[in-house]
């Protein structure tokens, strides 16, 4: 037996206690635990560990090997700077929220069975939709519900799959799945809506720029991340992955050019980051492997950067959008420095680790003869230079002069900020280190001559584009606006079905109201009043429109309804009625 | 926070003097330059035929983004954009 405890229980249970302790020392809590989190994680033989039977099966808490290593190391590394960066956050709210998310994480990527991987997938949801509410505006309301809703969705479908798969073939363990069952197929969709697979993305771009200021920092770690991690290891070289990530990689890159809010530009290259990885997973080779998860832990840093750094520009003037922002390079420089190290790193320039690993992913796209993949890779490794490299900071921190006039961030998010910046370099620079943590041996050398010339070429010019377009008027302003993407589904959609079933079903309880309750029971309550007379009325009115014969009808009607109240009828009146019911129920009967 | 007019007073930023944009986009151009006349001089080495083309991964670039750029104002926008409040009826 070993000395530590499961991966994932020092986050999530001490997170729980953190609103027990206020001020320093629950700032010091914050910090701490993912550092004493780390040095348990430190503790763990490679192996299953705590394993327990379940049901027919068992649940294993910690499997640990190469794969979950390297995401329990970027993860525990991620959540520490997110906490320092938050460190101002006097919320029991978000700080809860914010620990236990990382945990269920780290949690994620230890568990050995699907069981166990299943209730970490929800709790990332529950703690994730916390993080969003934490905002308390009436738009982080919406979006933190849709993104509830939708995370549901997608956790009943992994269920479903998880539970086909264990009743088909007898066994819980998370490993290599593949596409083929249905049951596979539903833990497949089921880890593509976490992974923001296109049409399932619309709740990244959708609450990431809703939530708080140090949420996204935390939501942008993750949920994606877990399930790239997910992917990696139950569906390695699962062809449809190459066409989905090369999607994922394509499309977001143009909303990002028109989209105003510089967060949710930053949600869009999230994805398109994502789906380099998709594709390294797909592609399935050691080396596309390697690629997709060396990437997955580069971009964890310059992503969280980058956030980091609009979420310091957001936090000092109150606005993010493109078109209220310029000029503050002169306000904010170290920020302004940070922000373009995670661009540089994001766009992968030599020296920075974004291209230590997505060289990676291409090169295997080459080595497989992929060459539309490879285009569209080329192109998107472009266009992400393009929206998030240059743009980001052009527009926050140059551009024209906003007037805009703040303090630079205060020092615990320079300083998170700085460590993340530092690591992006360190990596780029001295690869070998994360190398030798990937899950697949690996010799391979990013830096050759050629290598470095292509991407620099690639890039230099991109920035030509970006610039000539920019002096010829021709890149797009900056406008404000709601760009619709598929969330219009449920968002508008949704609105659409509801107004059909309130016109359907509500129609048709309007009506039945009118005709069964209103009328129907009205007309049969007046006529029960006096059932004989009434009936006597009936017949008799029917014989003077028959016959013609204007017989005093009021006069009749009256002495009908004097002998009713007195119930003065002949007996033989009474008895003729008995005979006639008795006949109609002999018939019936 | 505030949004004051910005005073007459204040230390102009570097990029405040036009001098000082033009300085940076000449050096900017010469490096683009320099970087295409690598290609004179240097062969690349790619797994495709195509890679070892002079210039193509400069054309590629800049042509991608070109299109980038006019698909996603021309095409993207006029499908997509809406009204801020779009979604709040």
């Amino acid at each position: 037996m070993i000395n530590a405890l499961p991966p994932a229980l020092i986050l999530v249970l001490g997170g729980l206690l953190v609103p027990f302790f206020k001020g320093r020392t629950r700032q010091a809590l914050l910090l701490l635990l993912p550092v004493i989190s780390f040095i348990n994680l430190l503790q763990l033989p490679h192996g299953s560990h705590w394993v327990y039977p379940f049901l027919s099966d068992q649940i294993i808490l910690a499997r640990v090997d190469k794969l979950s290593l390297i995401f329990g190391y970027i993860f525990h590394l991620v959540a520490f700077l997110s906490a320092l960066y938050a460190l101002h956050v006097d919320d029991a709210v978000q700080n809860v929220a914010g620990t236990v998310y990382a945990g269920a994480a780290i949690g994620a990527v230890f568990a050995g069975d699907m069981f166990t991987l299943f209730v970490f997938w929800e709790l990332l949801t529950i703690s994730a939709t916390f993080l969003i509410l934490a905002r308390r505006t009436e738009r982080a309301l919406g979006a933190g519900f849709r993104y509830f809703m939708v995370h549901v969705a997608g956790g009943l479908c992994l269920l479903a799959g998880i539970i086909m798969h264990v009743s088909q073939t007898g066994s819980a363990a998370f490993d290599l799945i593949g596409l083929g069952t249905t049951a596979s197929w539903f833990i497949f969709v089921g880890i593509g809506v976490n992974c923001a697979w296109p049409f399932l993305h619309p709740w990244l771009t959708d609450a990431y720029p809703e939530a708080t200021i140090t949420g996204t920092i935390f939501l942008s770690a993750f949920t994606t991340k877990t399930a790239i991690y997910a992917l990696a290891r139950a569906f390695p070289g699962t062809e449809e992955l190459i066409f989905i990530g090369g999607a994922m990689a394509a499309f977001p890159i143009f909303y990002a050019v028109i989209e105003n809010d510089l967060r949710r530009v930053l949600a869009y290259s999230l994805i398109n980051q994502v789906g380099f990885m998709v594709v390294g997973i797909g592609i399935g080779t050691a080396l596309s492997i390697n690629g997709a998860v060396a990437h997955a832990f580069n971009d964890l840093l310059f992503k969280g950067l980058l956030f980091m750094t609009m979420g310091a520009v957001m936090y000092r003037t109150g606005k993010i959008n493109a078109t209220d922002l310029g000029g503050l390079y002169k306000s904010m420089p170290w920020t302004c420095g940070f922000c373009i190290v995670g661009a540089a790193s994001i766009s992968a320039f030599p020296l920075f680790s974004g291209f230590v690993s997505k060289s990676m992913v291409m090169e295997a796209a080459a080595h497989g003869d992929m060459r539309w993949l490879w285009f569209i890779l080329l192109f998107a490794s472009a266009g992400v230079f393009h929206h998030a490299g240059i743009k980001i900071p052009f527009f926050a921190f140059y551009s024209h002069d906003s007037g805009l006039r703040c303090k630079e961030a205060p020092r615990h998010m320079l300083l998170a900020m700085g460590i993340s910046a530092v690591l992006c370099i360190l990596i780029g620079c001295f690869p070998q280190y994360l190398y030798s943590m990937l899950p697949y041996a690996t010799d391979y050398q990013p830096y050759s001559i050629s290598h470095v010339v292509a991407q620099s070429q690639l890039l230099i010019f991109s920035a030509l584009a970006f610039t000539l377009l920019l002096l010829a008027g021709i890149y797009p302003a900056e406008i404000r606006s709601v760009n619709v993407d598929a969330d219009w589904i449920y968002r508008k959609g949704g609105r659409q079905i509801y107004r059909f079933c309130n016109w359907a079903f509500n129609g048709i309880n309007d009506w039945a109201d009118r005709v069964f309750v209103q009328q129907f029971t009205k007309h049969l309550a007046q006529f029960f009043e006096e059932p004989g007379g009434n009936i006597q009325k009936y017949g008799h009115r029917l014989l003077v429109e028959a016959t013609g014969i204007d017989d005093h009808v009021d006069q009749v009607d009256k002495k009908i309804d004097s002998r009713s109240r007195s119930a003065a009828y002949p007996v033989g009146i009474g008895v003729f009625l008995a005979v006639v019911i008795l006949t109609l129920l002999a018939i019936l009967l | 926070m505030s949004k004051k007019p910005i005073s007459m007073d204040e230390e102009l930023g570097m990029f405040d003097k036009p001098e000082n944009v033009k300085r940076l986009l000449r050096i900017f151009y010469a490096c683009v330059v320099i970087s295409l006349a690598i290609d004179i001089f240097y062969h690349k080495h790619g797994i495709f035929t195509w890679e070892s083309f002079f210039g193509f991964y400069s054309v590629y670039g800049f042509v991608a983004c070109v299109i980038l750029v006019i698909v996603a104002k021309f095409v993207l926008r006029p499908l997509v954009m809406r009204k801020e409040d779009y979604y709040n009826d």
